[in-house]
């Protein structure tokens, strides 16, 4: 089952109540719960929005925008309905961490959401969920019923004179539909298509109306930020990067499990303290840092803080916290194709460079793998790659070409070892290579 | 066609959740599936009409999202991940063992209609690896003994339950 785990460096904010059985309404409020939406009813949107801005919080999903700052993107007056919508889509492969906020503490994520819609003047809130994440929907659900017959939802709650309503929504399988606009889309009732950007969603979202999406992570920190101030909650982090974070460990570690510690917390560090070192006596060979759509690091450069900024000037992202280790027997050449297998057959099949192009590269891959590439299959697959970049209608095909292209530039002998039908060199001794039959592979 | 009772009422709560009625649709589709096993012509015929759209955009929807199917499947879907953070934790073996035990592939289905299988991608169980779901359930931390234990135990729940 997915276990917690913990560690002395911890800074226990969105975790404090892990394990207490938080998901119950009256354990929540015993435990701290719904003070801070009792404060909030008092402040002022503006004084809200300030708040989270003086945090430093910024999206826990993946992008990293500052959080205050969009919601100060909603206008005033709107001539429609506003809306929060919770993006608890949670699929970027490396990233397991929403889960356990919404089996743990789905209160303090409801109680975000209603924060949010308080800051922006909006009177519906919807927490969506992915398909797979059934038993923790019935949590939610369960949560949410319980937050209205205590008043905290519903009509006029907690006696504010204020209207307030969360919504459960599920998905059915799709990570695309984690990006904002495609889930707006798919709680539309449609495919999960990304919207054209401009009108951003603060301006025109879900039916029309102003909407602020937030991660589940990024919500479930607003109850905190407000009870303890956004200046105690930014110098929890670092500068720009306010906070602590639940980084998800996982591949070749010793000690896999989600731990929450401050941004700018130091990398080498997160995998060889907390998680324990490489496991089975190896050496780091390289780590995704942030959920598959980030560009590589190879060991040498994992001397870095883990905070957005950081990550950014060495070219890569801090994206999701998802932590891939890998060991010095990983085939690069296989991760870059089981990642691009992923996007390919993520992408929502809109625009041409990203269904032709991660089509395309995943059919190299696996041939190239397979050892039948030639040598001008490794300019291409970086060309493809290079070319897909910034001009996909969303960041689906950014996320699938920066991985590549950083595996193809920093590991490129690895690729030219398996060329001329070469065998993998990390693959077990006598193991057979099947040449797939193409056509018009050239 | 009617569906079950708790469907009709979580049907009729959910429609009072949204300003446009068509977005029941995508959870909604999973409960009908949930209950009937696949999503059959009746089942898309019956929502669409509830939903005020034509058959043709239901099917448009339910071919994007990887969860829903228009196909029988057996009882149990065996969803093994082979994602990256499973791959690197051997998933691409604890696969290959559950396809060879079942003796189906991707997408295939037992004899008895008990089992299904399929390769999926990434589940949300990467610290916990490899994982894999039967139908909503996690399995996480995976030996092939564990899963010969996992699979038994749904055998023998199928066993039970004729």
């Amino acid at each position: 089952m997915a276990d917690l785990v913990s560690h002395k460096d911890e800074v226990k904010v969105i975790s404090k109540r892990f394990g207490q059985g938080a998901a119950n309404i009256d354990r929540y409020i015993e435990l701290g719960g719904y003070a801070a939406l009792k404060k909030a009813l008092a402040m002022s949107s503006d004084d809200i929005i300030n708040e989270v801005k003086a945090s430093n919080l910024r999206g826990r999903g993946g992008a990293g925008f500052p959080t205050g700052m969009k919601w100060s993107f909603v206008p005033k007056q709107a001539p429609k309905p506003k809306y929060v919508l919770c993006n608890g889509d949670e699929s970027e492969p490396g990233t397991c961490k929403d889960r356990l906020i919404l089996e743990h503490d789905p209160h303090a994520v409801i109680e975000g959401v209603v924060i949010a819609g308080l800051s922006i003047g909006a009177k519906i809130g919807y927490i969506y969920i992915r398909g797979e994440y059934r038993y923790l929907s019935v949590i939610m659900q369960k949560a949410i019923a319980d937050a209205y017959a205590k008043g905290f939802l519903g009509k006029n709650i907690l006696g504010s004179g204020i209207d307030y309503d969360v919504f459960w929504h599920g998905g059915a399988g799709a990570y695309e539909v984690g990006e904002e606009s495609a889930l707006m889309e798919s709680l539309e009732g449609k495919r999960g298509i990304p919207r054209i950007k401009p009108p951003f969603p603060a301006v025109v979202g879900l039916f029309g109306g102003p909407t602020i999406i937030n991660n589940v992570e990024t919500l479930a920190a607003v109850p905190p930020i407000i009870n303890q101030g956004g200046q105690w909650y930014a110098e929890l982090g670092a500068p720009k990067n306010g906070g602590t974070r639940l980084f998800c460990l996982s591949g070749h570690i010793n000690n896999p499990g989600v731990f929450e510690l401050p941004m700018g917390y130091n990398l080498l560090k997160m995998i060889n303290d907390v998680g324990g070192g490489v496991w089975n006596n190896r050496k780091l060979k390289a780590v995704t840092p942030g959920g598959s759509s980030c560009p590589v690091i190879s060991a040498e450069e994992c001397d870095v803080p883990m905070d957005f900024d950081s990550l950014m000037k060495i070219g890569s992202m801090l994206g999701s916290g998802g932590v891939v280790v890998l060991d010095d027997r990983t085939c690069m050449v296989k991760y870059a194709q089981r990642i691009m297998r992923f996007y390919q057959h993520e992408s929502c099949g809109w625009c041409i460079p990203c269904r032709e192009g991660t089509d395309w590269l995943k059919k190299s891959l696996d041939r190239f793998h397979a050892g039948a590439g030639v040598r001008k299959d490794i300019d291409n697959i970086q060309y493809l790659s290079e070319n897909m970049l910034g001009r996909t209608f969303c960041p689906l095909g950014d996320a699938a070409a920066l991985p590549t292209i950083s595996i193809v530039k920093k590991y490129r002998e690895e690729f030219e070892a398996h060329l001329e039908g070469r065998p993998c060199p990390f693959e077990p001794e006598g193991a057979v290579r099947q040449l797939p039959v193409l056509a018009g592979a050239h | 066609m009617r569906f079950s009772e708790q469907f009709e009422q979580r049907f009729a709560e959910m429609l009072k959740h949204y300003p446009v009625k068509r977005s029941v649709l995508v959870p909604s589709l999973l409960y009908a599936q949930d209950e009937v096993g696949y999503l059959s012509d009746e089942v898309i015929a019956e929502l669409a009409k509830r939903c005020d759209l034509t058959e043709l955009e239901v099917r448009n929807v339910i071919s994007y999202y990887s969860m829903l199917t228009t196909k029988p499947r057996g009882k149990y879907n065996v969803q093994v991940c082979t994602n990256i953070c499973c791959m690197l934790r051997g998933a691409d073996d604890i696969y290959g063992y559950v396809s060879k035990t079942l003796g189906i592939g991707h997408k295939g289905t037992t004899a008895d209609g008990v089992f299904s299988l399929e390769s999926v991608e990434c589940i949300g169980a990467c610290s916990w690896a490899p994982a894999m779901q039967v139908n909503y359930d996690f399995h996480e931390n995976l030996t092939p003994e564990k899963i010969d234990r996992i699979l038994e135990e749904y055998a023998r729940k199928e066993e039970v339950g004729k």
